[in-house]
């Protein structure tokens, strides 16, 4: 009788989705997929590593709403095949969840994504999701996060609560891949400070607001951080160095603030974290430390119109601070940002953004980017990025990538 | 904007100033009046309309006729003694499609404006400043996007013309923000029903800029006269947009908390 229950219980569970798919008043289909194909100007560091590496990507969007749209459920499923890099060929669920949402308030259910934050060099405030960081260098592709969230609206901003009953690991290009420092980290053996690894609950609190010219927001998260901190070990198979990743237990306090003033932008982010130092792995004994804030300040300018043409050209600086040393896979810890945007107002929305993030104790360290789109037809729009990496210190991370120089090409289609 | 434009455009405003003197010594104060009173006719009609939603094509034209298609759909809301409130979600092209953009229209001091990413799902704020620049590629700017509020320019009324076969009254409207990108405006207004027929454009060095035709006016509400067709054609160019209304529906029941940054990341 019990098994009998359970069984109908979970037959239940599975029709769910459907019968969602039959009361929706309204369904859509809409995505992207696209091919891409990225050059590497110098010879890898690694014998397996090639200079050419294409991919091919699909990203559809299901969404379906009843009750007028106040109940929704969209699945996202991501996925990426890589010629190369069999970390690089992966599927992700980007959004797989319920939506309720009313006047004043909204409650999701399952999968999906949160953006925090006010700068562009750097995210520190946005800390819900994991950065899948086979996907891009820059840091902006976020793995899918479980979550049950509830948000209150009011004419003092949004309060969000968020419980998170799963950790997603970083994701890390494997040695045939690139953009990779030369070792192998093994995603499969990672090290967690909780003895619940993965399945650590973990919690945050979000206020924010929007005030005339200003934007505030204030955050904070206990958990599993996002952030691993890599563990040298050997690997006796290969007798080569393998990284291991670390995952620690922290508390973190967030803020984030944009300020409209005349015709600029100010922004600020900044946060104070607390790391418990628990199960610290011998070899980052003396990188971990207990507490720590870092910050970013920038502002942006645009010029609408230069020289009496339809082109506007956006300024962007940002400064990068980090109370902790150089050593632990930490970016940004005294960095200068600066950046040009070109905004060509044509038809087919072209774009170019080229800019250099330079460390300002150390002049040969710096990396230079450059993003570059425009559409095609209604459906087509090529991408060119590139990133370029320079570095002479073996003591800065950035020295692991110094031979990653590349471009990389794209054709996305949307539908 | 630099030193000399600011200086150029003093030097416009004090040779204005100094023609229409010369020209008729009793009549500029009372064109002055007349053209402001038109203009108050013109937002009297159109005051009181509440909130509406509309499905938009723009089709935007190069000068060899090459097309490009744009859909979106426009959330209003009137807000009495303050600019209005608007929300443009994007369907076409599909790169595109998902984003939105929140804006609330001050009379004097620039716009809020939001924009929501949905591939970042992220939401941030533009500066609103310089509204010269070109909404979604179009021949429309950005300020010609935004509501009609009296306090944002001055007037004088400059003759009646006709066209279609309507009597219009021309206004002269010079933008009181320093960083409109036009010197002034004519607008024709027709004279029964006190809506916009034609609008002149002219740049920061007072050369005809663009013209903007509205075509197939309707009646809403017993009272609102919306134009389902218009037109804005880049006379230094060639480059045109027409902006068509597919679908406009008045009372769909939109509030303040329907205009909320905090809320874009859900609008579908």
């Amino acid at each position: 009788m019990k098994a009998f229950s359970l069984y109908t219980t979970l037959c239940w569970l599975l029709t769910l989705p459907l019968s969602v798919v039959c009361f929706a008043q309204d369904y859509e289909l809409s995505g992207e997929a696209g091919i891409e194909q990225r050059y590497f100007f110098e010879d890898p560091l690694l014998p397996e590593q090639e200079r050419a590496q294409g991919s091919v990507y699909l990203q559809p969007e299901f969404f379906f709403n009843w009750n007028d749209g106040d109940d929704r459920l969209v699945i996202k499923p991501f996925t990426r095949l890589d010629q190369h890099d069999s970390e690089r060929s992966h599927f992700d669920l980007r959004e797989l969840h319920w939506l309720h949402q009313d006047r004043d308030w909204e409650f999701l259910a399952g999968i999906s994504k949160v953006f925090w934050g006010q700068t562009e060099s750097l995210h520190l405030v946005d800390i819900i999701n994991q950065t899948d960081y086979v996907e891009a260098v820059d840091g902006e592709d976020k793995l899918g996060q479980p979550m049950l969230s509830y948000s209150y609206f009011s004419n003092y901003g949004r309060l969000s609560a968020f419980i998170l009953p799963y950790f997603r690991e970083r994701t890390f290009a494997s040695t045939e891949g690139r953009v990779t420092p030369p070792f192998r980290i093994d995603t499969d053996n990672p090290l967690f400070a909780s003895s619940n690894e993965e399945t650590n609950i973990d919690y945050a609190l979000r206020w924010q607001h929007s005030m005339g010219n200003w934007d505030l927001g204030f955050s904070y998260f206990d958990g599993t951080n996002r952030e691993p901190y890599l563990a040298q070990g050997f690997d006796p198979v290969t007798n080569r160095l393998v990284l291991q990743p670390y995952y620690s237990q922290i508390q973190q306090v967030g803020v984030d603030a944009l300020a409209v003033v005349d015709a600029w932008l100010f922004k600020f982010e900044g946060i104070y974290r607390k790391d418990d130092e628990e199960n610290v792995p011998v070899t980052l004994q003396d990188v971990i430390v207990d507490n720590f804030f870092a910050a970013v300040v920038g502002l942006e300018y645009t010029s609408v119109g230069v020289f009496d043409s339809q082109y506007d050209i956006g300024w962007l600086v940002e400064y990068q601070f980090d109370e902790r040393e150089q050593t632990a896979f930490v970016f940004g810890q005294n960095d200068l940002m600066v950046g040009l945007r070109f905004i060509v107002n044509d038809i087919d929305g072209t774009e170019v953004l080229v800019g250099v993030v330079q460390d300002l104790d150390d002049s040969g360290s710096y990396t230079g980017f450059l993003e570059a789109s425009s559409r095609i037809t209604d459906q087509w729009r090529w991408k060119l990025d590139g990133y370029f990496f320079a570095s002479e210190q073996l003591t800065d991370p950035l020295y692991f990538l110094r031979r990653e120089d590349f471009v990389q090409f794209s054709l996305e289609y949307y539908f | 904007m630099s030193a000399s434009n600011r200086f150029y455009r003093s030097l416009q405003h004090v040779l204005l100033i100094v023609v229409l003197a010369i020209g008729t010594s009793t009549g500029v104060i009372a064109d002055e009046q007349r053209g402001l009173e038109i203009s108050k006719l013109r937002k009297a009609a159109d005051t009181g309309w509440g909130d509406t939603e509309a499905e938009m094509r723009m089709i935007l034209r190069n000068a060899q006729g090459q097309e490009s298609v744009r859909e979106i759909r426009v959330r209003s809301l009137e807000v009495i003694d303050d600019g209005d409130k608007a929300l443009t979600i994007f369907d076409r092209p599909r790169d595109v499609s998902g984003t939105a953009f929140l804006s609330f229209s001050k009379a004097l001091e620039p716009d809020l404006q939001w924009i929501y990413l949905p591939a970042l799902r992220r939401v941030k704020r533009i500066n609103s400043k310089n509204k010269s620049g070109p909404f979604m590629g179009s021949e429309f700017a950005f300020e010609d996007m935004t509501s009609f509020e009296l306090e944002k320019y001055s007037f004088n009324y400059t003759g009646e013309d006709t066209i279609d076969g309507r009597s219009a009254f021309k206004v002269e409207q010079v933008p009181l923000d320093r960083n409109s990108g036009y010197t002034r405006q004519i607008v024709w207004i027709d004279q029964e029903h006190y809506y916009v027929l034609k609008i002149e454009f002219y740049d920061r060095k007072n050369a005809l800029l663009k013209t903007l035709t509205l075509d197939d006016y309707r009646l809403y509400k017993d009272k609102f006269w919306r134009a389902h067709v218009s037109e804005m054609v880049n006379e230094q160019t060639g480059k045109s947009t027409e902006l068509i209304i597919d679908k406009l529906e008045f009372d769909v029941g939109l509030e303040e908390a329907d205009f909320d940054s905090n809320k874009l990341r859900n609008v579908r």
